[in-house]
């Protein structure tokens, strides 16, 4: 037995094909681990990745290389992570990415066509399910339609030895940490599909696995309980330091939930950084747009970048941006929505409002100007008409460039400090 | 297209009284939708009008035409429903084609065939209409699923949740083009969700549902700034609105006001006193919200900024009495001059 904490193993791995853009070229080419151990109290795994050269790798479980094909279709490829020390981790990608083909194998559920995964250093790839000792949370729960609500919280306890006194605390507790007492003495069938989910959740928490794999467990549920439920699990997971990997295509489940967020897209690890990092210095085009509601907008800037450039020309318009630290032939302006501001026209940069929707807090504009059609965020008391001239302003600080070739981040004066400022903390 | 009425409905499920003495106008060529909690009703209500239930009370007008018992057949009202239901052996085209193809409906091949490619190219699937069913994205299935409910033209669209399957960037997409189609072809939609992002951006008016009661109509605007009682306030709005003890605005608040409710966006955040009378919970640039606590009171503040503030630090709130809207203990509206 190895103490929380220390270092039982590091595998160095093949870098993903793809990993962020940064000139800063040690980190570029750092694999990335994904890494499970156990707590300090032995309750439980817990989940972390992080870059090689970031720090101190604990190996429980680490995923080498792992490859697997579908007759002529790549799940996934060349994943190779290693996951660590009290986090929630979120595999995020949209469908067909590979996040959950990455889980099963984590279970067992899968075996890989290549790879190895390794728990406590011992080679567990081929091995079955129930050897492992990890528990997987499906994206749809079954529930026996027979039963009623109290009873299928207490079926996967019947088989464990507790006493009744036990099972009874326990069937309260997650009862009333998922608001369904007053449903105990339902029958399932009679439910919404909202609560039959909340009872569903609540049959597996209720067994205190030692980890948890979950695969899209809020999917189907109301976008309100969704955010009570992402709170709810996320206060679940800080209590019981139950280990999670958390698959989902929902980035504002990620956003809610997360320590640390894995992008996939065609089987790959995109980039793997805290919620933070991922929204403002996204690896790639693919993370820019994939992350944020309204999506990033992306302008093809039509002469390069170079490096020391401090500004950019869209025709008549010039905008102001952060340093640049790395040079493109042809460059991409990432901008958010929300780091727009609308002007009275005459002031910024001119422009003309295409279309706007409303979403009660704000509205979000579209808008025609000279870098593009792009989408700005507005305050609700300001309500934009259709065809008006505004102005734009874009906040410098928060800018972001593309290599329009490679996809990749450039890296700028911001980007650099992020990286520093990443590794300190 | 046509206008939709329903006089005080009332449908029970043994027990469950699902809607309770319904009553909806809605007019021709609007969209409209039901949002409202899982459990709420809106399937239901959805399901009486096109003839899939009996109510058990109350009528179902269609164009002003009393149809309650008349079979779901007859009623010419198009469901698209969550679950894209295509039919996997058929290509893009003969799933469209399809219910025209009833012999109910005698429709030459020729008309068939320009009523197809107007809808696909309404949907912009023109190029995707020979392929297999099942050889299309989420997003494709699901609009040739609302090109199958179009190609009737039916007076009413019905659609229960159309795009709650997708991901997050298709149900943008979907939405600026459900919205486009329906204003084009000056379709009647009624529109169930319980996403209400969905019924901000789309709707003409909405029905806020709840115990299968209508507690409010309106405009988006309408509601979101001026709802009629707590559950509705709670209803529209991510994040919620606040809501904060009434002992906290001492002198501001009517006699009989228990709860005061004020939107994320409509507090102030001042973050550099230091000596503030909030802690910060929870700051996220990537939400733009901050929560901060008082006595146990979680206040959310929409809050876009460049730096976050680091959780436990001290800020004040600040929170505009023109803002704030008041609530008796029932949670009904208390309007002020």
């Amino acid at each position: 037995m190895v103490a929380a904490g220390s270092i039982v193993g590091a595998h160095k791995c093949e870098p993903p094909r793809r990993w962020p853009g940064d000139a800063n070229a040690a980190l570029v080419n750092d694999p990335v681990f994904l890494l499970l151990h156990r707590c300090a109290d032995r309750r439980g795994f817990v989940l972390h990745c992080r870059q090689a050269s970031a720090g101190l790798i604990v190996a429980e479980i680490q995923i080498k290389n792992l490859h697997k094909r579908f007759t002529d279709f790549t799940a996934v490829q060349n994943s190779s992570l290693v996951l660590e020390d009290g986090k929630f981790i979120v595999l995020l990608g949209p469908s067909g990415c590979g996040k959950t083909t990455t889980l099963r194998m984590i279970a067992g559920l899968e075996y890989p066509t290549s790879g190895q995964i390794l728990l406590d250093g011992e080679d567990v790839t081929y091995k079955r399910p129930r050897e492992r000792d990890i528990a997987m949370v499906f994206q749809l729960f079954a529930l026996y339609p027979h039963m009623g609500v109290r009873a299928n919280l207490e079926f996967p306890l019947r088989n464990e030895g507790l006493t009744r006194k036990e099972i009874d605390r326990r069937v309260s507790e997650v009862a009333g940490t998922l608001r369904i007492e007053h449903l105990l003495d339902q029958r399932v069938g009679g439910l919404a599909g909202g609560d039959r989910q909340r009872v569903a959740l609540g049959r597996a928490i209720v067994r205190e696995p030692k980890a948890f794999l979950m695969d899209e467990p809020l999917g189907t549920l109301d976008a309100e309980f969704r955010e009570v439920m992402c709170v709810e699990l996320r206060k679940l997971h800080d209590r019981l330091a139950t280990t999670t990997v958390f698959v989902t295509h929902d980035q504002n489940e990620a956003m809610a939930l997360a320590d640390y967020i894995i992008v996939m897209n065609k089987g790959e690890i995109l980039q793997a950084d805290d919620p933070e990092g991922i929204y403002n210095f996204p690896s790639c085009m693919f993370v820019a747009s994939f992350i944020g509601r309204p999506a990033m907008n992306l302008l093809p800037v039509a002469s390069g970048v170079a490096v020391g450039d401090t500004s950019l020309r869209f025709g008549s318009a010039t905008v102001a941006i952060p340093a640049m630290r790395a040079a493109a032939e042809h460059a991409v302006l990432g901008v958010r929505p929300e780091h727009i501001d609308l002007l009275p026209a005459g002031q910024g940069v001119q422009a003309r409002v295409n279309y706007c929707e409303y979403f009660g807090s704000h509205w979000v504009v579209d808008l025609e100007s000279p870098l593009g059609t792009l989408k700005a965020v507005a305050p609700k008391d300001l309500i934009p008409v259709q065809g008006e001239a505004v102005g734009l302003r874009l906040h410098t600080e928060r800018l972001v460039l593309f290599d329009s070739k490679s996809e990749l981040l450039l890296a700028s004066d911001s980007t650099v400090q992020h990286r520093s400022g990443m590794r300190n903390g | 297209m046509a206008s939709v009425s329903i006089n005080s409905v009332t449908k029970n499920f043994d027990a469950i009284k699902a809607v309770d003495r319904m009553a909806l106008d809605i007019a021709d060529g609007e969209f409209f939708v039901m949002l409202g909690p899982s459990g709420a009703g809106k399937t239901t209500t959805l399901r009486l009008i096109a003839g899939l239930e009996q109510p058990d009370d109350g009528a179902v007008l269609l164009d002003g035409e009393d149809v309650t018992t008349v079979p779901a057949a007859h009623r010419d009202c198009a469901f698209v429903f969550q679950q894209y239901s295509l039919y996997p052996h058929l290509t893009v085209y003969d799933n469209i084609a399809f219910p025209l193809r009833s012999p109910l409906r005698r429709h030459t091949p020729a008309d068939i065939d320009a009523r197809v490619q107007e809808v696909a190219k309404l949907l912009h699937i023109q190029s995707k209409l020979h392929r297999k069913a099942t050889a299309l994205s989420g997003g494709e299935m699901q609009r040739v699923a609302i090109g199958r409910a179009l190609v009737r033209r039916p007076k009413v669209f019905l659609m229960d949740e159309p795009l709650s399957s997708l991901d997050a960037k298709l149900r943008e997409e979907l939405r600026v083009e459900l919205r486009r189609i329906q204003k084009s072809t000056g379709s009647t939609v009624l529109y169930v969700t319980h996403d209400q992002v969905e019924a901000t951006t789309m709707a003409d008016r909405i029905a806020i549902l709840e115990d299968g009661r209508i507690r409010q109509v309106g405009k988006p605007e309408e509601i979101y700034r001026d709802p009629s009682c707590l559950a509705v306030a709670l209803r529209l709005g991510a994040p919620a609105i606040n809501v904060l003890p009434a002992e906290w605005f001492e002198g501001v608040v009517p006699a009989r006001a228990r709860h005061v409710a004020i939107r994320p966006e409509d507090v102030e955040v001042t973050a550099d006193t230091g000596d503030g009378t909030f802690a910060v919970v929870e700051c996220s640039l990537v939400k733009h919200l901050i929560v901060a606590e008082r006595n146990d009171v979680d206040v959310r503040a929409r809050f876009v900024a460049d730096q976050p503030i680091p959780t436990g630090s001290r800020v004040t709130l600040k929170f505009p009495p023109s803002r704030c809207l008041f609530f008796d203990e029932a949670g009904n509206r208390i309007r002020t001059a």
